[in-house]
């Protein structure tokens, strides 16, 4: 049976999502999404703390997920395909009771996969204070990308959240994967 | 000299950066390409650096900054930590809620071979 909007509308409703987006992610889109959410969590009844850790933890989720798409581009890699545009993203950002989840999906090429993984379960391996320091060291060390934050981004999401980081990979085909990240946030 | 000078917006901060050794940075560093933001600020303290005022004191009043910026910042206070015959003073300023801020201070304070105090501010 398809899905209806009122279906989607249900799903969105139960899971108390904030704001929702799916299509192709530009620096302007970003840019009227943290204006968005910035209006948006003015209102609610969190701690200044809370709104401006789920503020910095969004902006990081968010680029990286805007630079990652755009490791595409410099593939050339044919984007429009019988199953849909891989350059699209997805990601929501919801309020429950005593925490906020920011998640994020993207597609991804299957030999990245096993990095990824590695990189996550590294970071999740650490607890506090081994996190604050890898975090100083790549800081310290490492160059930056022409785009990016050369590694740091998921590093800083861990650490700001103080979360585990949740993720999962779904084989699409040969040729993608879909990467979701799961980023929780407690209040304050 | 000219002083260098931007305004904010959404994605950068206020830059004011004065041959009097007056520095500022303040608001919010998040732009997606901050290597491109970052680049005339470098280069001025490239300039500052030929000939320096006796005293120079960057006053960094950040809200909140991405990853991105994070490196670059970092290249602000290398910079500076290059410049001879001034001495040099960061002052990191921090919101009276906001860990992640002083901490960041704390990881730049020691990578950085430069004075570093950090301020308590109720609001930036």
């Amino acid at each position: 049976m398809a899905t209806t909007t009122f279906d989607l509308y249900n799903l969105m409703e139960r899971d108390k999502v904030l704001l929702a987006f799916k299509g192709t992610v530009t620096s302007d889109l970003l840019s009227s999404v943290f204006q968005i959410m910035e209006s948006k969590m003015e209102d609610l009844n969190d701690s200044p703390a809370t709104k401006k850790k789920v503020f910095n933890v969004l902006v990081e989720c968010l680029q990286n997920l805007y630079h990652h798409i755009d490791d595409f581009d410099n593939d050339n890699a044919i984007f429009e395909t019988s199953k849909g545009d891989k350059k699209s993203a997805i990601f929501s950002i919801s309020r429950h009771d005593d925490h906020y989840n920011i998640v994020t999906g993207n597609f991804i090429y299957p030999k990245n996969v096993d990095e990824i993984t590695s990189k996550i379960t590294h970071i999740n391996s650490l607890d506090r204070d081994q996190l604050k320091a890898y975090y100083k060291e790549i800081l310290g060390n490492g160059k930056l990308s022409e785009k990016g934050g050369g590694g740091l981004g998921l590093i800083d999401i861990a650490k700001k959240s103080r979360n585990k980081l949740g993720y999962s990979f779904k084989e699409i085909d040969k040729d993608y994967s879909f990467f979701t990240l799961i980023v929780k946030i407690l209040k304050k | 000299m000219e002083d260098l000078k931007h305004e904010g917006s959404a994605k950068t901060p206020v830059v004011e950066f004065s041959s009097n050794g007056e520095l500022l940075l303040k608001g919010r560093s998040i732009p997606e390409n901050s290597i491109e933001f970052y680049k005339p600020l470098i280069e001025w303290l490239e300039s500052y650096s030929e000939s320096p005022n006796s005293t120079t004191v960057l006053s960094v009043q950040l809200e909140y900054f991405n990853t991105s910026s994070s490196k670059c910042i970092l290249d602000v206070f290398k910079k500076l930590e290059s410049v001879s015959g001034s001495e040099i003073t960061v002052k990191w300023h921090y919101e009276e809620d906001d860990e992640d801020m002083l901490e960041a201070g704390e990881d730049y304070e020691a990578i950085i071979d430069l004075p570093f105090e950090m301020i308590e501010v109720e609001e930036i």
